[in-house]
């Protein structure tokens, strides 16, 4: 008799996708195998049963800004979106800049047992851009990503000087792509839409520039290196052709850039603003192309929760971000289809691996953390509430396809749907 | 019609309604008094979020003139110094008795997000580079006078048309009325994209400006976007500025335009702006009488419009 039995699923294992249960006890998988009885039954028939999924990209707000959210909602709103683990990005006030705060983080977010939380580390002080952060310091306080995400790296002489550094650790350089210079004073993308609006546009070669020079960093630094949101058709052909170069390159893209675009901003309601923005059609279909053919690696959340009143401003005054752990796995179900390898692959695998996150996202197998998602990629649903702290996301009310039946961190089960 | 908006879309009829009272209104104004008890017991309030006294002198005219009373909001007085959101600025005036918005704000879609949290008419009284409708209404009206219609005339709209709601409102306006308009202006102040636009484009004023029947030049803005969008202000106006040697070159009965407040010397030459062919001022009072004809569409009640 297991603690829980997940019955009658398809079940990503090391050998391919078969149909049988999975057995749980202390916290671990048990067993694989047909006719589990467990003292709690978890129904999978017709869903997917596979390793939990994790976010290569969140903003939890803690410390700092817990108006907007903190660990404790940040984490519920990953068990509900089917996450057991989320790297968080170190734009929090003050910054993740040395061990002291990272260790905080993960620490916070293991108390309170929603998900495991694994901080990215800023690769420079305050994301100044000016002197490298305490990136020793992160490292061995398990730091394996490092990124000023929320603004660029521009000074070409420092980030050389950290890839230089993170390189030899073994760590990762995540750039959130977008030169401050083209992008001051934008804030959407710069076309048909941006103009009749008359705002401020980005262009696309934002984004092109500062990946281009990265890359020619890349050869000269050796260091593995990530984009993050890329949001443009020659953003992702730019990669394309650094991946078959041989450069240690990935990049991830957000569930909104998958299913919006800069059409969507003639609203102005603020819910469709964020960095980079939403680009035109052709740019969306490129994307949602390059997580199908791989590409684009993964598919990367980009939770960016802000207050009501934050957003209950004008367009142009509004912050940046959406929220999107609660609706990535149905957004990436829609764009995938049924390929229920390359959903896990885009969603667990794959970012387990850039992130070098230990215990998560691997095919299931007995003796591993019971660390686990139960899928269903044909449940239609609306999302209506959310267990993040704010509403900022223009899924709400929209119907989506795929849903999280259950989540199970370290075989517990931190949601499931209905209850 | 709900709010006033934007011009882009509005039907021909609902233009053409709305120059009709205003042409009303105008004579309404020239009367020994000039006042008419249309809106009596309504309250207009001018919401101007970004400072502008013209226009907000302007509304506060018209309402006056059809006896409504009027409230004026202006940021630096205002609570949103201590940190209040937008909504709840506009929920709070709102709940004061205001009947009617008027909103002018330096971000693109204000008005519409107003339209969406109050159950009250909103007119746009310019939201960043984007709208100014009742400027288009003023100015379509100026040249309805001068030329009996606006159909099939040439109009150059010269200037910064990539920041300015004036351009966008005043094209989309003339192209429903019937105009051939031509968007002149350096290659950094056109928009990046114009490919759906009722426009030409052009970035050589002499080369279009002798067909023209109007040309509407457009505020040279020192004080938006900043950078470096043209190499010095008299190169500027040796390509674009309305000289008066370039005047002579108009056609006979052509008129020259601006919103105001114009730039003698740069966008307008010196003496130019004092022709009488340049209907500066009479936009000006055509402004009272286009913001009569909208407020009283909107609040009118007995309105066709």
């Amino acid at each position: 008799m297991f603690d829980i039995v997940i019955s009658g699923g398809s079940v990503l294992t090391r050998t391919g996708i078969e149909q049988i249960d999975v057995g749980i006890a202390d916290g671990f998988i048990a067993a694989l195998g047909s006719g589990l009885e467990g003292s709690e039954m978890i129904d999978a028939s017709g869903a997917w049963v596979g390793p939990g999924l994790v976010d290569l990209h969140t903003h939890l707000r803690e410390p700092g800004e817990e108006w907007k959210e903190d660990i404790a909602t940040g984490t519920a709103a990953a068990a509900a979106g089917g996450y057991t683990a989320v790297v968080a990005m170190p734009n929090t006030v003050p910054a993740i800049d040395n061990a002291q705060i990272a260790f905080y983080v993960s620490e916070r977010a293991r108390r309170i047992g929603y998900a495991d939380v694994f901080p990215a580390g800023a690769i420079t002080m305050g994301r100044l851009g000016e002197h490298m952060a305490h990136i020793d310091e992160l490292w061995d306080a398990g730091v394996r990503i490092f990124t000023d995400d929320g603004t660029s790296l521009d000074n070409a002489a420092v980030l050389r000087l950290a890839m230089d550094y993170i390189a030899n650790l073994g760590g990762v350089v995540a750039q959130h792509a977008v030169d401050s210079t083209l992008s001051a004073h934008g804030c959407m993308h710069e076309g048909t839409v941006s103009s009749r609006l008359g705002m401020y546009g980005i262009p696309s070669e934002a984004e092109e520039i500062v990946i281009a020079r990265d890359l020619a960093l890349v050869r000269l630094t050796g260091v593995r290196y990530h984009v993050q949101h890329v949001s443009t058709a020659r953003g992702v052909e730019l990669v394309a052709a650094a991946k078959a170069d041989g450069l240690p390159v990935t990049c991830e893209v957000t569930p909104h850039h998958l299913t919006f675009d800069h059409n969507d901003v003639e609203t102005t309601d603020p819910d469709f603003k964020m960095m980079p923005p939403l680009r035109s059609e052709t740019d969306r279909e490129a994307l949602r192309e390059g997580v199908r053919d791989g590409v684009i690696d993964i598919v990367a959340t980009d939770h960016a929760p802000h207050a009501a009143r934050e957003k209950e401003v004008p367009f142009e005054h509004a912050p940046n971000g959406v929220t999107g752990l609660e609706w990535a796995a149905s957004v990436a179900v829609e764009t995938i289809g049924d390929d229920m390898a390359r959903f896990f692959e885009a969603l667990s695998m794959t970012p387990a691996s850039i992130g070098q996150i230990p215990a998560h996202g691997l095919a299931l197998a007995a003796d591993q953390p019971a660390h686990l998602v139960v899928f269903d990629p044909v449940a239609e649903w609306t999302p209506e509430t959310t267990r993040s702290r704010s509403r900022n996301a223009p899924y709400l009310g929209t119907q989506r396809t795929g849903s999280v039946r259950a989540t199970l961190l370290s075989g517990k089960i931190t949601y499931e749907a209905g209850s | 019609m709900n709010h006033l908006l934007t011009t882009e879309g509005l039907e021909r009829e609902t233009l053409e309604n709305l120059l009709t009272d205003a042409d009303e209104f105008a004579e309404v104004l020239t009367r020994p008094i000039p006042k008419v008890p249309a809106l009596r017991g309504k309250t207009v309030a001018t919401m101007f979020f970004e400072p502008s006294t013209r226009t907000r002198m302007s509304f506060e005219k018209a309402a006056k003139a059809l006896s409504a009373d009027t409230m004026s909001f202006s940021p630096g007085t205002s609570s949103l110094s201590k940190g209040e959101s937008l909504k709840d600025t506009a929920l709070t005036v709102h709940a004061m008795g205001v009947d009617l918005m008027v909103v002018r704000h330096g971000a693109t879609g204000t008005p519409w997000r107003l339209a969406e949290w109050l159950d009250i008419p909103i007119v746009n009284g310019g939201d960043g580079a984007h709208q100014h409708p009742t400027q288009a209404l003023l100015d379509c009206l100026t040249i309805k006078q001068r030329f009996g219609s606006l159909d099939g005339l040439e109009i150059a709209i010269v200037g910064d048309i990539k920041h300015s709601r004036v351009a966008r409102s005043d094209m989309f306006a003339m192209a429903t009325l019937g105009a051939n308009v031509t968007l002149v202006a350096p290659p950094t102040l056109l928009p990046v994209d114009t490919t759906r636009w009722p426009a030409a484009t052009s970035t050589d004023l002499d080369a279009v400006m002798e067909k023209m029947d109007v040309v509407y030049l457009l505020r040279v803005q020192t004080e938006r976007g900043g950078g470096s969008v043209f190499p010095s202000l008299p190169e500027y106006t040796n390509r674009y500025g309305m000289t008066s040697a370039r005047f002579a070159r108009l056609k006979p009965d052509a008129v020259v335009m601006h919103p105001g407040p114009m730039n003698r010397g740069v966008e307008i030459g010196h003496d130019v702006a004092d022709y009488e062919r340049a209907l500066v001022l009479q936009q000006v009072t055509n402004g009272v009488a286009a913001r009569m004809a909208v407020l009283f569409a909107l609040l009118g009640g007995d309105s066709d419009v």
